[in-house]
Formats: C-alpha cells, sequence, structure tokens
C-alpha cells in the first residue's frame, strides 16, 4: 500500500512533502523515543509518534522511512516542517490516538 | 568496495543545537550508499553517527565527529569537551541516563544513546575524563 491509501483510509492531514505520498508502505513502528526509532524501526515504515520537534525529520531521513504520523492532534513545529520538505520527508497529522493509529494501520497491512 | 583508500570527513557539533543534529549520520550514509557499501553496514553506522551526535549535543559544551572508510572497516570517532563519565559501566547500562527531563520529552536521553552505539558496532572503545571531556571510538569491519 502506498501512503496516499492511509492519508485516504484514515482522514490523515497531510503537512508536508506531498509528494511522497507516493511511497509505498511496508510496515509500522509506534514510538516516542527516538533512540529506539533509530535502533528498532525499519526502512519503509510509517512512524507513529507524538513527539514534533524537528530531530523526528533526520530520524525518519536516517532510517528511509516512508512517512510520519503525529497522533493526538498535536501540531509539528514550524521549523519541523521546514525541515521535512527540504529532506523530502512527509509529514501527517490526525487526531486519533497512538492506540487506534497503529491498530488501524496495523489491520490494514496486515489483512488487505 | 570501491575504495582503496582512506576516505575521510569531519563535523564540529555545538552542544544544545539540535537544529544540526543527524547531519553527520545522514552525510555518511549517503556516502556510504554511494561507495556501494551493503545496507546492513550502513544502517549500523548511522544509527552509531546519529546517537554519537546527540550525546554531544545533550550533554557537551562541544565536540568533534570524524570518520574514515578503508578498504577493511570504518571507524568513527566522537571526541567531546564535555562533563566527561565519573561511572562509564553505570552509563553503558540500557536504560541509565543523567539527561534532563526536558531532554526526554524530546523522546531522548531514555538511557539507549551508547548500548545502541556499542551494539552496532564492531569494535568500541570509550574514554572519559571528569571535567575535560569524552572519546568513543567505534570500527565497523567490512570484511566478514
Amino acid at each position: 500500500m502506498k501512503l496516499l491509501d492511509f492519508v485516504k483510509l484514515l482522514s490523515l492531514d497531510v503537512k508536508s512533502y506531498s509528494d511522497g505520498l507516493q511511497q509505498d508502505v511496508t510496515g509500522g513502528y509506534a514510538s516516542d523515543l527516538l533512540s529506539d526509532v533509530l535502533a528498532n524501526s525499519k526502512k519503509g515504515d510509517i512512524w507513529i509518534t507524538l513527539q514534533t520537534h524537528q530531530n523526528i525529520v533526520a530520524v525518519a531521513n536516517v532510517k528511509g522511512l516512508a512517512g510520519i504520523i503525529i497522533v493526538g492532534r498535536k501540531e509539528p513545529q514550524k521549523d519541523t516542517l521546514d525541515k521535512a520538505e527540504a529532506e523530502k520527508i512527509t509529514i501527517m497529522t490526525t487526531s486519533m490516538s497512538a492506540f487506534e493509529t497503529a491498530g488501524r494501520i496495523y489491520q490494514l497491512l496486515k489483512f488487505t | 568496495m570501491v575504495t582503496n583508500q582512506a576516505i575521510e570527513g569531519s563535523f564540529q557539533l555545538i552542544g544544545g543545537n539540535f537544529e544540526n543534529a543527524g547531519n553527520a549520520s545522514i552525510h555518511l550514509k549517503q556516502k556510504l550508499t554511494e561507495l556501494g557499501i551493503k545496507e546492513d553496514v550502513v544502517r549500523r553506522a548511522s544509527i552509531i553517527t546519529f546517537e554519537a551526535e546527540i550525546n554531544v549535543i545533550i550533554y557537551a559544551a562541544a565536540g568533534w565527529l570524524r570518520y574514515y572508510i578503508m578498504p577493511q572497516y570504518i571507524k568513527i570517532i566522537v571526541e567531546d569537551m564535555g562533563p566527561g563519565i565519573e561511572d562509564i559501566a553505570l552509563a553503558m547500562q540500557e536504560g541509565y541516563s543523567t539527561a534532563p527531563e526536558w531532554i526526554r520529552e524530546m523522546g531522548w536521553g531514555a538511557g539507549m544513546g551508547l548500548p545502541n552505539m556499542k551494539k552496532n558496532s564492531d569494535e568500541f572503545k570509550i574514554d572519559s575524563v571528569v571535567g575535560e571531556g569524552t572519546t568513543v571510538e567505534m570500527v565497523i569491519n567490512l570484511t566478514s
């Protein structure tokens, strides 16, 4: 499935680099600890977090993640979005919790 | 492997400058990928570099990160002017951290940095002098 499919099915708001929506999503990772994401996420994962500061962009870039979903109605900071545009990282937001977001993405990835 | 001689680079890191965190890691990742180095090695080198950058930014006044890409191995050295580590064995324990609350709120300072660096290295050396700084030297072998 592509990022765009998740944006449509989960009604996500796209906040940066919409050109990245054609990216394939091969898995997901949910964590707010950046070292954990560095150590354990996999290339092509969609990352679910409530962190909003700019370091999430570099983490997603270095790990080759498909995109970042910021949950719980939190908004990324402006410097986060500027960096995300520059480094071609797609950031999306949702009012859903991390639990619900992860559950729905898991279901879509495993059973469709 | 296409290199026959060392390729090296260095980055200056400034304490508190979170804006540039990850830049060295992204740079090294690109360089290694261009050289055709296998993905698992690139992954490990970029994790090590990112964690090393973050440690300097969190704890030190300033520091340097240097990398050397050799035919047989990659060496990453990070040297800082920081407070030093009193008890290295304790600092190496997963989950142990002296990071302040605001750093933890950013999702750093979970006590995973040094263990992640060690886990992803083939050789790991750390030296620290309290009041002067810390040097970490890591090697990833390219031949296995």
